[in-house]
């Protein structure tokens, strides 16, 4: 019944076929153009967040890396909020631990 | 240098690479050019056809590659148009009977007798496509506003750039203007939007254009197609002329959507 209404003043209905069909493409060539499957993808956003997380405390929930066309260029745009914690103890330990890890980098070398 | 080398080509197959390399030959040759059309289809030639020529042929194309005949007896001349030719696809032989070097030399040996040169590629991005787009100054790539035959454009697209063939034109073929009004088609916009090439014809779905390939007189010959005009118009594009897109009917009324609904009229 919307659907008439939506006849009556020329207007398509919210999310019709044709808007759902630019959606899937430009999320299928996103893909095809840098020749990386959504699965891989994955894994390089959750190994990227792992290396910020290593030394800064990271919003999680608010994390938007995606990638971007601009004409037929891709890039990849990372958006990584920092969490809002104040816990000094935290950082501090996350400061020490990472000096640790630099020490036994440079014995080992 | 004489004539420009234009190729078609999609990836998809069945979007319209022949019937829009039939039409804009036919309708070079109306402006006056010289143009020779050639079916890199080998071996499911198909161009004939369209043409409405597939009885006179007697050389192919693999025949002047392979040297029993000249290139002039393989080119068969269009009875409307005199300064229209074809070169036929062979169709007992397949794509590797002929090589990106063999295109090259023959449209070579064509260029300085023409004005325009078209080649129809046959779908895919193996050795065929490669032979088509060898000897190509210009790119059309032909697409219907679909997921799939976008997506394969796309891919054409990046292969061509990679290979500095670029940048390609693109023909959307088979837009439904009523569906792109209702939401159900993506339009001429969504389409170039994705791609990020230009746009040199929209060209609508037309009833017309199944029985002039029935007859084998392309549909730019029909003045009451609109597929036709849209065919003429990309022609007079190629030839440097600006012409404007065609209205798609993007905007029609309460009233007048009611009163069609009452006669039952298309567009």
């Amino acid at each position: 019944m919307s659907g008439f209404f939506d006849w009556m003043r020329g207007r398509s209905p919210a999310k019709n076929s044709g808007t759902v069909a630019k959606e899937r493409l430009q999320l299928i060539l996103v893909h095809d153009r840098i020749n990386l499957p959504p699965e891989r993808m994955e894994e390089m956003k959750a190994e990227i967040l792992a290396v910020i997380s290593k030394y800064v405390a990271v919003d999680r929930d608010n994390v938007d890396i995606a990638l971007q066309q601009r004409n037929r260029d891709s890039l990849i745009v990372a958006e990584i909020p920092f969490s809002q914690s104040h816990d000094s103890d935290e950082a501090r330990r996350r400061l020490a631990k990472a000096a640790d890890e630099a020490a036994d980098e440079a014995d080992d070398s | 240098m004489g004539a420009k080398v234009i190729t078609v080509t999609s990836g998809k197959g069945g979007v319209g690479k022949t019937t829009a390399t039939a039409n804009l030959g036919v309708s070079l040759a109306r402006l006056g050019k010289k143009v020779v059309l050639i079916d890199a289809d080998v071996g499911l030639r198909n161009l004939d056809i369209v043409m409405g020529l597939e009885n006179r042929i007697v050389y192919d194309l693999v025949d002047v590659v392979e040297g029993r005949c000249q290139l002039r007896q393989a080119m068969i001349k269009h009875k409307q148009f005199p300064d229209l030719f074809l070169i036929p696809a062979a169709q007992t032989r397949d794509k590797t009977a002929i090589s990106p070097a063999d295109m090259i030399q023959i449209t070579d040996k064509l260029r300085p007798e023409f004005d325009y040169i078209l080649i129809d590629s046959p779908a895919g991005i193996e050795r065929g496509f490669r032979n088509a787009v060898a000897p190509a100054d210009e790119v059309l790539i032909v697409t219907n506003p679909e997921v799939s035959a976008v997506r394969d454009a796309d891919r054409i697209i990046g292969l061509l750039e990679a290979n500095n063939k670029g940048p390609a034109k693109l023909i959307i073929n088979r837009v439904n203007p009523d569906m792109v009004r209702r939401g159900e088609m993506m339009s001429a916009d969504d389409v170039t939007d994705i791609l990020a090439i230009k746009l040199i014809g929209i060209v609508p779905e037309d009833e017309h254009v199944i029985p002039a390939s029935n007859s084998g007189i392309p549909v730019t010959l029909n003045e009451n197609s609109r597929a036709g005009a849209a065919f003429r118009n990309i022609a007079r594009r190629l030839t440097g002329e600006n012409v404007p897109f065609l209205p798609m009917n993007d905007s029609v009324g309460f009233f007048q959507r009611l009163a069609r609904l009452f006669t039952g009229q298309g567009e």
